[in-house]
């Protein structure tokens, strides 16, 4: 007890000592506990929480705008007709450039027109429900509107005649279509993806005679034929900007 | 800062008024945010924050019609974001000097003006900021700048300048921020003791971070604030030395000058500082602060102003000499369509307001005149600005090509958007004066001269 009191004692004599000095109003005064003791682990941890969520937040941007979901990669589109590839390329056996004309000598593959289709649909499949729109088409002029699956931004120029021309598969960029009874992206389209050919063109080049099968496989192997076609082929893609935005 | 104090204070003329007090210190800075809102502030904040109106009208603008509404066009595709860029963050430059050069170097008369100027560097290097970002066409984009792992599997170009520019300046920012903090924790906790309602007490105590002013916090901080200080020093010489090479990493006569970078520096330093000069006249007038920022104060700034101003004139000279000297034919004629063409006057407010002014501080009596001090600090302000403009458009309005030469001028929105970050600017400026203590109570009372009869 007394050596409380003289803590007290002690304590009042700083008071005054102090009040003597003071002679303004503005002068701090003892204050009690503002927080909690338990403020210090909830500073300690709006840091840590602060560093996780940056953290995460980050990793969820990076996986996003990669994910087949922000790309549309996979997503099977709405069409005139429910055209499958998988039937007329591997079921029939009809080659790309029957309908994809210009493939070799445009900027732009070229879809079909009407009686490109009509070919052969006016014999077989004539009244099939679902090629009712085809036959409309024929009949009023009006060409069908499909929805574009690759669709690259209108700030690049992409041209498919010299990807043909160096030695680049069909399958290097749209997939395995004979195997997609429903169109849809094979690869996210992004700029990255597109530079994973332009800076290193050995890892996907195939000799030209290989350009529209599906399911190539390179023999022996890959890296052997890869340099080889690249040399001969003079394949040397650019990655300056304007190569492809102009 | 008690660690670098003088050992013995006495032997030093006070840095601050004979008759400050002790409590004074506490009573006059921590009053002026406790008191209640003066008239004056709230006119000036008002009118400030109609120039913010203006600045997000003409930011508004811009984002929607793009660039073609300002004057920039071939040959000048560099107008008056890139002047109003380099002459911002130029000011902000006396903050950085003052904060961590000065203190390093044991000038106790920094402590005075410091945490105003840091202040200052900081809503200049906001003002300056913004204009990169707004030139860039789509400024949407503006994270393209930073180095981050993009689905485009490209990096920024880190051989240009404009690349060192994003790292210099935004590290500028975050260790001036960081400085700025640093140094007002203690005296958040003098403002917590101050408040007298709860609300107050928590929020000045949740910014003190904890800060019960013990020895160990002590000990701690100065560290701390002298690592900091250590930070900032090379900040003073490489953010404009990195803005610089924006310029003489091209070939453009008038940009292509190994000169540049210190001579960017000093220009930095001395629009800095008249800037620092422009606005500690008025708050100490109006704040009443002559018992903190004496005299004394101003006579170092404006010695300061005078040795910077030289160098600045110096860098003229030599750019002048180098282009006979060089022998080249397109920087002989740069120099002469500098001097006599169309931009002539350009060239000579540069001469009058940058070199001319500050002569007058050869003269003690003109350095401690306020309104002389005043008139050349604003003189200096234009004048530096002026000189960039020299620098960006006089240079490129007429390169190598005749063919290719043209004239430019700012628009209305050119005009609008420098102006709105004056409004920018002034109304920070007017929320941190009223906000927080504008000058560092902690450091001051160390400053306060001890009482008469102990000094026998």
């Amino acid at each position: 007890m007394g050596a409380l009191k003289k803590i007290a004692e002690k304590r009042n004599a700083f008071r005054h000592f102090r009040l003597e000095r003071s002679e303004v109003s503005l002068q701090s005064e003892p204050v009690s506990q503002l927080f909690h003791p338990a403020s210090n682990a909830l500073a300690r941890f709006t840091i840590v929480g602060v560093l996780c969520g940056i953290t995460a937040l980050s990793t969820w941007a990076y996986a996003h705008f990669r994910s087949d979901y922000f790309t549309h990669r996979t997503l099977v589109q709405q069409q005139p007709i429910p055209f499958s590839h998988e039937h007329h390329v591997s079921g029939l056996g009809i080659e790309c450039q029957y309908c994809h004309t210009t493939v070799e000598v445009s900027s732009y593959a070229g879809i079909p027109n009407t009686e490109t289709c009509m070919s052969c649909h006016s014999q077989i499949w004539t009244n099939a429900a679902y090629l009712a729109p085809l036959r409309e088409s024929l009949r009023t002029g009006k060409r069908l509107r499909w929805t574009r699956v690759n669709d690259l931004p209108d700030y690049v120029f992409f041209n498919h005649s010299i990807h043909i021309k160096k030695g680049i598969g069909c399958e290097s960029c749209h997939g395995r279509v004979d195997k997609m009874p429903l169109m849809s992206k094979a690869h996210s389209l992004q700029m990255g993806w597109c530079l994973d050919c332009h800076r290193d063109p050995a890892k996907f080049i195939r000799p030209r005679e290989e350009v529209y099968s599906m399911g190539y496989l390179p023999k022996p192997s890959q890296e052997v034929v890869g340099a080889r076609l690249v040399a001969a082929y003079d394949a040397k893609p650019k990655t300056d900007c304007y190569t492809c935005h102009r | 800062m008690p660690v670098l104090r003088q050992l013995d204070p006495l032997e030093r003329p006070s840095v601050i008024g004979e008759n400050v007090r002790y409590d004074d210190v506490n009573l006059r800075i921590a009053g002026i945010v406790t008191a209640p809102t003066p008239k004056g502030w709230l006119i000036g904040f008002g009118v400030a924050f109609l120039f913010v109106m203006l600045f997000m009208a003409a930011v508004t603008y811009l984002f929607a019609r793009g660039i073609g509404i300002w004057g920039v066009n071939v040959p000048v595709a560099w107008g008056f974001a890139i002047v109003n860029f380099v002459w911002w963050i130029g000011i902000g430059h006396a903050g950085t000097l003052i904060s961590a050069i000065l203190l390093l170097l044991h000038q106790e008369w920094r402590t005075s003006i410091n945490r105003f100027t840091e202040a200052m560097t900081l809503f200049a290097v906001a003002c300056a900021g913004v204009f990169p970002i707004l030139h860039l066409g789509r400024p949407w984009f503006f994270y393209w700048l930073f180095p981050y792992p993009s689905e485009m599997q490209i990096w920024p170009q880190f051989r240009s300048p404009l690349m060192w520019d994003v790292f210099a300046v935004s590290t500028y920012g975050t260790v001036s921020l960081l400085f700025w903090y640093v140094g007002l924790i203690p005296d958040f906790a003098t403002m917590r003791d101050l408040a007298r309602t709860r609300g107050k007490q928590m929020l000045w105590g949740v910014l003190a971070l904890g800060w019960r002013g013990s020895a160990h916090h002590w000990k701690q901080y100065q560290m701390a604030y002298l690592l900091l200080a250590g930070l900032a020093t090379p900040l003073v010489v490489s953010v404009h030395s990195i803005v610089s090479l924006d310029f003489s990493v091209g070939i453009v006569p008038g940009w292509h000058s190994t000169i540049f970078p210190p001579y960017f520096v000093a220009g930095a330093i001395f629009s800095g500082f008249a800037m620092v000069v422009t606005l500690i006249l008025p708050i100490r007038h109006f704040y009443h602060l002559e018992d903190f920022i004496t005299i004394r104060h101003l006579d170092n700034m404006a010695k300061i102003l005078l040795v910077t101003g030289l160098i600045v004139g110096y860098g003229y000279l030599m750019e002048t000499f180098i282009a006979w000297y060089s022998g080249n034919i397109f920087e002989r004629f740069m120099v002469l369509n500098r001097i006599l063409g169309p931009y002539w006057w350009v060239w000579a407010l540069v001469v009058i307001c940058n070199v001319m002014t500050p002569q007058v501080f050869w003269s003690k009596r003109m350095r401690v005149n306020l309104p002389v001090l005043f008139a050349a600090s604003l003189a200096i302000n234009v004048g530096m600005w002026v000189e960039r403009y020299m620098i960006v458009v006089v240079s490129l309005h007429r390169d190598f090509m005749p063919g290719a030469w043209g004239m430019y001028s700012g628009t209305i929105w050119d005009w609008s958007t420098l102006l709105g970050t004056f409004g920018l600017f002034l109304a920070l400026l007017f929320l941190f004066i009223r906000g927080v203590p504008m000058l560092s109570m902690a450091e001051l009372r160390e400053l306060v001269p001890s009482p008469r009869k102990e000094r026998k």
